[in-house]
């Protein structure tokens, strides 16, 4: 055997190590949650869907689903439109205030979650809307839209401006040109960007934690009491839900960007 | 007298305290076919996008048949454009391109699918209508941007550099083309290009353009044969250009005292009595002299340094006394002195052939 191809060899070995190392965890929690037994044994003695029986039977579960799912919706519907004007305007915007902007809009990128979250909260809290529905989503948009702005952004970057000094000769309004031209063609990042919010969203725990009450919480909100609680297969279950829209999510857009465009994976896409 | 279909009044663009164009002046007729030749950075493309609309002047009038237009944008003018970079819609199909002008003026389906299948005829992409810019070549492209600028026919079709990213075969092939749409449709077109040949080939006029304003303005011929300054001199064509300073000045006629003797040409403006003066003479109107050969209206002795085979004809360089070089051109096959790099030779061209230019 040659040393490239032991070199090769080595490097498929290190692959199938990381590979499981990273999936392990994911696939036992989907395992442990098809388990009959009350304990968070591994492996499950035996198989059952008593667990997702159990999710759909308690009214807790079901409302921080729908909660999340709702916030989900018009958080990655209210980033994509702003996120998308945002970009549009800083792309033909030079200077230092745009830059400025800019980086503002980027800021929830950096900025660790747990400071947004606390500096969200003392906010909405002296306007007492903490607990409320809008404070949910105004608070997960923020987190979003740099997302958008980014997607939206490097599709822009591709686009080529000249398309639309061609339409206005050939008597098209700068509106219609918009529409007709500009639109279309860096729609992949404008979809890119909505699924990267709704992602975002739907997962999100650190700045819900700060915005819940225990009357309207997220699905990440009630499982984070519940690991301090009595600990069941139940918690795997859910786990096991939010795994599937997140990764419905990201095949969507792994479909979608291969028609061309921004990829949330960049290994993925293209 | 008909209203000219465009006329451009004291035209300038000024960007800060740079000058890009400045005074253009011109009126176009209907059916013409006008050239904007020049360098790139001459101000022609700028002058093309104001009359288009995508820029504003910062002086002067543009009149489209006897409109005001400044104030007017681009989507108001019905002018159409057809840019170097094609310019095709990527997400919509051939046909979609063409028939988007046809959307914008509101026109009824069916009408507008019988003139998108005729402008497709007309460029000679006929079965082309579903197929995606993508899938064409560059030249397939340009011709349904073509397409695209003449299918709601519009009054004035302007042409920037549009064969500028062909390759030479090619580009020979849709200028043929473009001169026939011309003639066929009556178009009016105002062409921008930096290619002499293309200028020469397709122009009824052809305005030269140098630091931002029109040089000369003329027929093609006019412009080559009795160029105004050294720089349309040298840009159509090729000129060897020998200085001196001005004896006589009478009739068009120039007699002027060089380094070389007294040379003789037809007058410019601009010249003076006394004053400096350059004299332009095309290599094709060079003659090579034999010992026998009466002397001409202007005849000068060098040795040749260089002699180029070009196919048709043969180039040669006359080194001068002083060592200025004098350019020439044989053709091939041609009876006369045989040419050898390194021979003593004595070449002359008539007065009539020359152009005596004002210098600087």
């Amino acid at each position: 055997m040659t040393a490239a191809r032991l070199w090769r060899w080595a490097a498929w070995v290190l692959t199938a190590v990381i590979a499981v190392y990273l999936v392990a965890p994911m696939a036992i929690v989907v395992i442990i949650s098809f388990s009959d037994s009350a304990l968070l044994t591994f492996p499950p003695p035996g198989l059952s869907l008593r667990w997702y029986r159990s999710l759909a039977d308690t009214p807790a579960w079901r409302d921080a689903i729908l909660v999340s799912l709702e916030i989900m919706v018009i958080t990655a519907a209210i980033a994509t439109a702003l996120g998308t004007a945002a970009a549009i305007g800083l792309a033909s915007w030079r200077g230092p205030l745009a830059v400025a902007v800019r980086s503002l809009l980027m800021a929830p990128l950096v900025v660790p979650h747990i400071i947004s979250g606390a500096a969200i909260f003392l906010l909405f809290d002296s306007w007492g809307w903490v607990g409320s529905m809008h404070a949910l989503v105004f608070g997960h948009t923020a987190l979003a839209l740099p997302y958008v702005v980014a997607t939206v952004g490097a599709a822009l970057e591709t686009y080529d401006r000249r398309l639309d000094q061609a339409a206005l000769t050939l008597g098209a309004s700068p509106r219609v040109a918009f529409l007709r031209i500009t639109l279309p063609l860096i729609s992949p990042g404008i979809l890119a960007g909505l699924l990267f919010a709704a992602m975002l969203s739907f997962d999100e725990l650190i700045v819900s934690l700060f915005l819940s009450t225990p009357q309207l919480r997220t699905v990440t909100v009630l499982m984070w009491s519940n690991v301090f609680g009595d600990i069941n297969p139940e918690i795997s279950a859910i786990a096991t839900v939010i795994l599937l829209v997140s990764m419905t999510l990201l095949a969507l857009q792994w479909v979608l960007s291969r028609r061309r465009g921004p990829s949330v994976m960049p290994g993925l896409g293209r | 007298m008909s209203t000219p279909v465009l006329e451009l009044r004291g035209v300038g663009k000024r960007f800060g305290q740079v000058v890009a164009v400045t005074g253009v002046d011109l009126t176009l007729d209907k059916g013409e076919f006008i050239s904007f030749l020049g360098p790139s950075g001459s101000g022609k493309t700028t002058t093309l996008t104001m009359v288009a609309g995508l820029q504003k002047p910062t002086e002067g009038s543009i009149l489209l048949n006897g409109q005001d237009v400044v104030p007017l944008p681009p989507y108001r003018r019905n002018i159409g454009v057809v840019f170097q970079h094609y310019a095709l819609f990527p997400h919509m199909t051939v046909a979609a391109n063409i028939a988007f002008p046809l959307q914008m003026r509101k026109v009824p389906r069916a009408e507008a699918g019988q003139r998108v299948e005729a402008a497709l005829k007309l460029v000679g992409l006929p079965g082309f209508a579903d197929r995606l810019p993508s899938q064409l070549s560059g030249g397939q492209q340009q011709r349904v941007a073509l397409a695209r600028a003449l299918v709601y026919e519009p009054p004035l079709l302007l042409m920037d550099e549009p064969l500028g990213a062909l390759d030479k075969n090619l580009r020979a092939q849709m200028q043929i083309e473009i001169a026939r749409l011309h003639r066929d449709l009556g178009i009016t077109v105002l062409y921008v290009t930096h290619d002499q040949e293309e200028a020469l080939v397709m122009s009824d006029r052809i305005a030269v353009f140098n630091h931002g304003r029109i040089e000369q303005i003329g027929r093609p011929q006019a412009l080559y044969e009795r160029p105004a300054t050294r720089f349309v001199a040298g840009f159509l064509g090729d000129s060897t250009f020998l200085a001196g300073r001005v004896q006589t000045l009478a009739d068009e006629k120039a007699v002027v005292q060089t380094a070389h003797g007294v040379l003789r040409g037809h007058a410019a403006t601009g010249l003076r009595v006394g004053g400096a003066a350059i004299v332009a003479v095309r290599p094709e109107r060079v003659a090579l002299l034999g010992a026998d050969d009466a002397p001409r209206d202007n005849t000068v002795q060098g040795r040749v340094s260089d002699v180029i085979y070009l196919g048709q004809s043969r180039k040669y360089v006359v080194r001068l006394e002083d060592g200025a070089e004098l350019l020439g051109l044989q053709p091939v096959g041609a009876a006369g002195v045989a040419l050898s790099e390194g021979a003593e030779v004595r070449v002359g061209w008539t007065a009539t052939d020359c152009n005596v230019l004002p210098a600087g």
